[in-house]
């Protein structure tokens, strides 16, 4: 309903906005935020935080640079090589939060420091610069090239193939959560942990296991970043976190846990695409966008809230 | 049953007015016909995208420059900015859709906006780069370069404070990820040739970096120069040697009220100044050369517009312009 507003709102006024190569324009911020949206989106129906998240974005696309470049590795070496280190990293947030018992908000905010800190340091040390580039000059690149960062020609214009993965992603996620078992467990676990414990569910390894997504869903995206700029900042992705957020929460996810859904989080990362680009289309002032974009957050959450109030008032 | 009726009415209703308001204003202002499309006939329309943060003082004078170049030529100009690059590629690909002429671009990172730049160079549009990234201008296919060498700026500023009689520099570095700041403290470090160190603090953190730098100033001993590379920075760094109680001088790169009244009381030794109001205002220009008459400046080369030294000998002339927002 949202995105179907906000759409209207700038195709009305920009005939480029609304134009096949406006759209595929808009869409591309959209994809990378949306399978990020997606994985935390899980994560917090299953009743956790990912402060770490926007930079392990970073941390991955940096690993995949110094393996690559620095090391001199094949590209898909250095990919596979940052997929353990964010699975490492996911487990990691995941044990200490199942096993400690503190709140994800405060393990996950060590992570994030963490990991800033390791980003900046570790690549001064390898390039003694804060950026890695020249990642196009690796073997493999165009494999790689292929896979992440491509563009599909549908209607004339061409789309990121990041798109193409953004929507395979949120079908994936939303038949695990609405048709496995796991996805059963996702949803007790973030209601009440000890009621569904009670019955059964493995709480604790759903929840290092959602960890592990967010960190897969990181490497995706950081990985795409690698490839299609074929350099990376030490700084990528440090603060984008909170959008993510922002995102899933726009989808109807609640903070609380125990509620939400993939499709709604990356309609949520639609919203965000759309306003991200409409606004220069219109050519107003940017200064304005996160005013816009936090106006937009409490507008569609207390939209989301009388939507559900009214649709429980209906089952009674 | 009323309420959610009520809201949805709201959510259509606030974009709807917020639509208004901008319809009137653009009509009043540069009377552009519709939105986007061809910005033909005659009247040249030309986005400026760079990757200075929202709210950043330095980017706020280049935009100053540019509105007032686009102004002065009747030309329709547009400003948009995104520190990221990956996002700062998305803005020039929807300045590209826009239709506009001419397009103007900050290079901090040129590997990830090559893609889209030398898109904007496929569909005709002129290109001119500005600030940093010089060195990828020309292979980009852009018509010019505007900008200060990071490097040279460094340098200049390593002399000069190795002529002030300093010993040993701490070289404050503001922007984790930033290749330009790093180039300035390594061309300073060459020029300067003593001893020299580097600290890292947060911009959006100004009372950490001045703790940062007071820590530093007390637990090394010899430093006798600190060198900012950003005029919010400088300003912390004269207070945070205050209160380490070191006789430290501060030198800084970029301008701003603060660092003026700094440099007229005697508590900054200098100032490198890029002129970045120029980086806004020679490339509209450029553009419009380039648009009606195929001229393109610089022949090949980057058209510098620093460093440039503003001490005790010349600040009060610039003074009232700082203020202004066009220095």
């Amino acid at each position: 309903m949202g995105a179907v507003v906000v759409f209207v709102f700038f195709a009305v006024q920009s005939p480029a906005f609304r134009s096949p190569r406006g759209i595929a324009n808009w869409l591309d911020p959209a994809s990378t935020l949306g399978i990020m949206a997606v994985a935390v989106a899980l994560l917090m129906i299953g009743g956790h935080f990912d402060l770490s998240a926007g930079v392990m974005t970073g941390t991955t696309a940096l690993t995949v640079g110094i393996v690559a470049v620095e090391f001199r590795q094949n590209l898909w070496v250095a990919i596979g090589i940052a997929l353990v280190v964010a699975l490492a990293i996911g487990f990691g947030n995941g044990w200490l939060v199942t096993r400690t018992r503190l709140p994800s908000f405060i393990v996950t905010l060590g992570t994030f420091l963490m990991l800033q800190g390791l980003n900046l340091g570790l690549t001064k040390l390898f390039t003694d610069t804060v950026t890695v580039g020249g990642i196009d000059d690796v073997p493999g690149y165009a494999t790689a090239e292929w896979v992440f960062a491509s563009r599909v020609e549908i209607l004339g214009a061409e789309i990121r193939v990041a798109v193409l993965w953004w929507l395979l992603f949120t079908a994936l996620a939303t038949w695990v959560l609405l048709r496995t078992r796991f996805g059963n467990w996702v949803f007790a676990t973030g209601g009440d942990e000890m009621a569904a414990r009670n019955v059964g569910v493995p709480a604790r390894r759903t929840t290092i296991a959602l960890f592990m997504t967010t960190a897969a869903a990181a490497w995706f995206v950081g990985t795409t970043l690698a490839v299609r700029l074929t350099s990376v900042q030490a700084n990528t992705g440090i603060g984008q976190e909170l959008i993510y957020i922002v995102a899933a929460v726009i989808g109807g996810c609640l903070l609380t846990g125990g509620f939400g859904s993939a499709v709604g989080a990356a309609l949520g990362a639609l919203i965000f695409g759309m306003t991200q680009l409409g606004i220069p289309y219109l050519r107003w002032d940017a200064d304005w966008f996160y005013f816009f974009l936090g106006a937009m957050l409490l507008l569609a959450v207390l939209a989301n809230r009388l939507v559900r109030r009214y649709a429980e008032a209906a089952r009674r | 049953m009323a309420a959610p009726k009520r809201l949805l009415a709201l959510a259509l209703a606030g974009p709807l007015l917020l639509s208004a308001c901008t319809t009137d204003s653009s009509e009043d202002g540069s009377g552009q016909a519709g939105s986007g499309g061809d910005a033909g006939g005659g009247d040249l329309a030309v986005a400026v995208v760079t990757h200075g943060s929202a709210g950043d003082a330095f980017w706020d004078v280049v935009q100053n420059g540019a509105v007032a170049a686009g102004e002065d030529l009747g030309i329709e100009v547009d400003y948009q900015s995104d520190g990221d690059p990956q996002r700062q590629a998305q803005l020039i690909e929807a300045a590209v859709n826009r239709g506009v002429d001419g397009l103007v671009v900050s290079m901090a990172n040129p590997d990830a906006l090559q893609e889209s730049i030398e898109a904007a160079v496929g569909a005709g549009i002129g290109v001119v780069t500005i600030n940093s990234g010089g060195e990828r201008s020309t292979e980009f296919g852009a018509i010019g370069h505007v900008g200060q060498d990071e490097r040279i700026a460094g340098l200049g500023a390593g002399r000069r404070l190795a002529e002030e009689g300093a010993t040993s520099v701490l070289c404050v570095i503001h922007e984790p990820g930033n290749v330009g700041l790093e180039q300035r403290c390594s061309g300073a470090d060459e020029g300067f040739g003593g001893s020299f160190d580097t600290l890292q603090v947060d911009i959006n953190d100004l009372t950490g970096a001045q703790s940062a730098i007071t820590s530093q100033l007390q637990g090394t001993t010899g430093i006798d120069a600190v060198l900012t590379l950003n005029s919010a920075v400088a300003g912390v760094a004269v207070e945070a040697a205050a209160d380490a109680g070191s006789d430290a001088q501060v030198a800084t790169f970029d301008l701003n009220e603060d660092v003026i009244s700094g440099i007229q009381d005697g508590d900054i030794a200098f100032a490198v100044d890029q002129q970045q109001y120029t980086q806004g205002y020679l490339p509209v220009v450029m553009l419009k050369l380039y648009a009606e008459n195929l001229n393109t400046v610089g022949g090949g080369q980057p058209v510098l517009t620093g460093p440039g030294i503003v001490d005790a000998d010349n600040v009060d002339a610039i003074a009232d312009l700082a203020s202004a927002g066009t220095r």
